[in-house]
């Protein structure tokens, strides 16, 4: 009897747990159709990281062939024109690196915007620029540790049997390089896409945003932001097992 | 062929000095090398480790770039600025001590690179190419086995091969048997036989004395970086007249 009456109220409150969380999550998410901030802000945030990624691949992939190449071949190279302009492109690219790894992305991206780019209306193009070139500093260090874990053998094969330089790296050096960074490029993105969430700071409606808005209409703190933290989780799973796919058909192919 | 053509120089080496700078003082890891190569020969080149022996063959094909001297290949001096060493380099094949397969791709694909992307061979005349080569060092089944899957042996003998897909006047060996297990340095060493009988000029730098005895038209004897004896197989290991060279010989043989 006393059980029955026990269970009664355990069920009680579970319902009731359950009808104030149904309330709670219909303001937070159904009401004037709040849930478009946070699919509008998701909407944001991928567009951005997708631009900056590619951006950060471009970037990171010429830096670190200018380092690479700087380190491998200065002590190699007849003085000259070439020669100079390697050395000043070097060293272009290492303040660059220093300079991007030094300081903090969301000071960038308030530089980019309030400064640099004081008179532009696009904000996203402005964040997938300062993102983009963030990245590009990380991207650069991974893939340089790439091609300078390849052995030297292996460029030294190319180039004997007459591959220029260039078409060493093209063909022989880079394949195997990007294979064995793929792992740490993939971390680079996972990163990048939640660094995106300061995005915020410069007026962008990003997913993060997007969520803090909904705070500050309904006052209630945990489903917005609870929301917001389980979408980038899931993304960043989604791309992790997507990551973990690709590198177990690159290594098939090796064997 | 005719005689005079055998007696043709392919490799014509003066004055190749190679010196490092450090704090003892400069180093000469080559002092004052003169040498020929001549078509069709096998030139074998041995001496204690840190002689130079290795740095001198890969100056042949400018992998080390010397301090001094000339190198004329086929008429060119490479050492000059103005020559175009990556086509020069197609002439002249290499094999290393650890074999330098490109280990992203298959066996056929290792070969047929180097053909298709600077000859533009088209992709049937290129494998047809390493299928007849790679039928001629018995491995015709592993075309499509990537680098990995290969013993250490065979490993080197695609290595050789792929080398030979370019069709190279000249072969340059860099102790191609030093990283094997001894049980499969005969294999690499018979393909390196019947290539030498077929009349390809090589240039071999190797710690088998047995083949130098047997497939050296020549021998070149180093150590600091100086050539201290050169001469028949005979005269080397039957006759040799520098000291050093005696208890080299000694401590090998």
């Amino acid at each position: 009897m006393y059980s029955f009456i026990l269970a009664n109220r355990v069920l009680l409150g579970i319902g009731s747990w359950f009808a104030d969380k149904k309330d709670e999550f219909y303001m937070n998410f159904i009401k004037e159709d709040r849930y478009m901030y946070l699919v509008n802000g998701l909407w944001m945030t991928l567009r951005i990281t997708f631009f900056a990624v590619l951006l950060g691949i471009v970037l990171g992939v010429i830096a670190a062939i200018v380092r690479s190449t700087h380190d491998k071949t200065i002590n190699e190279m007849r003085p000259g024109f070439g020669k100079c302009l390697l050395i000043f492109f070097n060293a272009i690219v290492k303040l660059y690196l220093t300079v991007i790894r030094g300081t903090p992305v969301v000071v960038q991206l308030m530089i980019m915007y309030y400064i640099i780019f004081a008179s532009s209306t696009n904000a996203m193009m402005v964040a997938i620029l300062a993102f983009g070139i963030n990245s590009g500093a990380y991207v650069a260090e991974i893939i340089r540790s790439g091609i300078m874990s390849i052995d030297n053998g292996q460029f030294e094969a190319g180039r004997s049997l007459g591959f220029n330089y260039i078409q060493t790296m093209y063909y022989i050096v880079i394949p195997q390089a990007l294979k064995n960074v793929l792992p740490a490029l993939a971390n680079e993105f996972i990163v990048l896409i939640k660094e995106t969430s300061v995005s915020g700071y410069v007026g962008i409606m990003d997913l993060t945003r997007g969520g803090d808005v909904i705070r500050s209409r309904t006052f209630v703190a945990f489903m917005p932001l609870i929301a917001v933290a389980l979408i980038y989780l899931i993304i960043v799973v989604i791309f992790s097992k997507l990551v973990t796919v690709m590198e177990r058909r690159l290594r098939n192919s090796e064997r | 062929m005719s005689a005079d053509m055998n007696n043709d120089i392919i490799i014509s080496v003066e004055g190749l000095s190679k010196h490092y700078k450090n704090k003892a003082g400069v180093i000469y890891a080559l002092d004052d090398i003169t040498t020929d190569i001549r078509r069709g020969e096998v030139l074998v080149i041995i001496g204690p480790s840190g002689s130079g022996k290795s740095t001198f063959l890969r100056s042949l094909n400018l992998l080390e770039r010397p301090t001094e001297g000339t190198i004329t290949f086929e008429g060119v001096d490479i050492t000059s600025p103005e020559s175009d060493i990556n086509k020069l380099r197609q002439k002249m094949g290499m094999v290393f001590q650890h074999f330098n397969l490109f280990p992203h791709l298959t066996i056929l694909d290792n070969m047929t690179l180097a053909p298709r992307k600077l000859l533009k061979m088209s992709d049937y005349d290129a494998t047809q190419k390493a299928l007849e080569l790679l039928e001629r060092v018995g491995l015709q089944d592993r075309a499509d086995a990537y680098p990995s899957q290969l013993s250490g042996g065979q490993k080197q003998r695609i290595a050789i091969v792929r080398a030979l897909c370019m069709s190279p006047d000249v072969l340059l060996f860099d102790e191609p048997t030093s990283a094997l297990d001894p049980e499969m340095v005969g294999e690499v060493l018979d393909v390196m036989k019947s290539l030498a009988k077929s009349g390809m000029t090589m240039a071999v730098v190797t710690h088998e004395m047995g083949f130098a005895k047997e497939v050296g038209s020549r021998v070149i004897f180093m150590d600091e970086g100086k050539i201290i004896e050169e001469g028949t197989p005979s005269e080397i290991f039957d006759n040799p007249q520098n000291e050093r060279l005696q208890s080299f010989l000694a401590k090998v043989l």
